[in-house]
């Protein structure tokens, strides 16, 4: 398919800037309402149930910065892909620690792999990224393996 | 939440009276346009397939509003948080985006034991969420460990 160039090829490694986030109870609590999630803790916002890190690490962007699917041309890092049409692939998560609010996390992520698949309407790029996440401590909290398709 | 269901979730696991193949409750989601403005808010997630019915199907092609597959993994990581309950401590899970799911559909949660190894009070759980149609739609997997 050759859809990948060199300089896609290239950015796979290079970690992104890391972004410190601050944990709000009541975001956790948002979160546990949007997800039916059915136990106190979470409800309560004493601790964030797992997939409460989705996106949590991303850019914030500008309404300006926006591309017509609506998600943000600075979200991803690295060179443009040449398809545009995002879909999520799924997630492997290892948490060593719960999350709680008050904690101060910081998030790295890189791109891992990236690879194209013929899919059956037509090409796929994957793009693998992980994402480390430690404590104001540099103790280990959470990775995560996610893939995105692109179509 | 009722106190009856907490107590139900805070049932304790007993390790060694699991055998392969136990399988864990189901439970039903629907996604709603309230429930999915509600999670992608609560995640930042701006992209239009999850709430402009009009832009998702003319122009990306989607037979309708599509449920974040983030959210479906949510459900099964619940799968296995909420049957492992106060005793158990989900330590890692995955899940793959096989099928896209649109707003409308019923979808399924559920899973079963698939190892157990009691002296590491560890145990391997396959999870699904499954449409109406019984596809999987998104398998997945967790490591549960007990004290």
């Amino acid at each position: 398919m050759g859809l990948l160039t060199s300089e896609h090829l290239a950015s796979i490694g290079v970690a992104e800037p890391s972004i410190d986030v601050e944990i709000s109870r009541r975001d956790i609590q948002k979160y546990a309402a949007a997800t039916e999630q059915q136990q106190h803790r979470y409800i309560q916002g004493d601790e964030a149930p797992p997939m409460f890190i989705f996106n949590l690490f991303s850019p914030i962007s500008a309404l300006a910065d926006m591309r017509t699917d609506g998600i943000a041309r600075s979200k991803v890092a690295g060179p443009k892909l040449p398809l545009k049409r995002i879909m999520a692939g799924g997630t492997q998560i290892n948490q060593h620690r719960p999350i709680k609010p008050g904690d101060r996390l910081i998030g790295t992520r890189k791109i891992t792999d990236m690879y194209e698949k013929q899919g059956s309407t037509g090409p796929l790029i994957f793009t693998v990224r992980s994402l480390a996440i430690t404590n104001a401590q540099g103790e280990l909290v959470l990775e995560e393996i996610q893939t995105s398709i692109a179509r | 939440m009722s106190t009856d269901l907490n107590k139900k979730l805070e049932k304790d696991v007993v390790i060694e009276k699991l055998t392969v193949g136990t399988e864990l409750p189901q439970r039903q989601h629907t996604a709603t346009n309230v429930s999915l403005f509600m999670y992608n808010a609560a995640v930042w997630n701006h992209h239009r397939i999850h709430y402009d019915e009009t832009y998702t199907t003319q122009v990306e092609g989607h037979p309708a509003i599509v449920i974040d597959g983030p959210l479906q993994g949510d459900w099964l990581s619940q799968a296995a948080l909420n049957w492992a309950g106060a005793q158990g401590s989900v330590t890692s899970f995955g899940y793959s985006n096989r099928k896209a799911s649109y707003l409308g559909e019923v979808l399924t949660s559920g899973g079963s034991v698939s190892a157990i190894d009691v002296p590491k009070r560890r145990v391997e759980l396959t999870l699904f969420i499954k449409n109406e149609a019984g596809e999987v739609v998104t398998p997945g997997t967790a490591s549960v460990s007990f004290k």
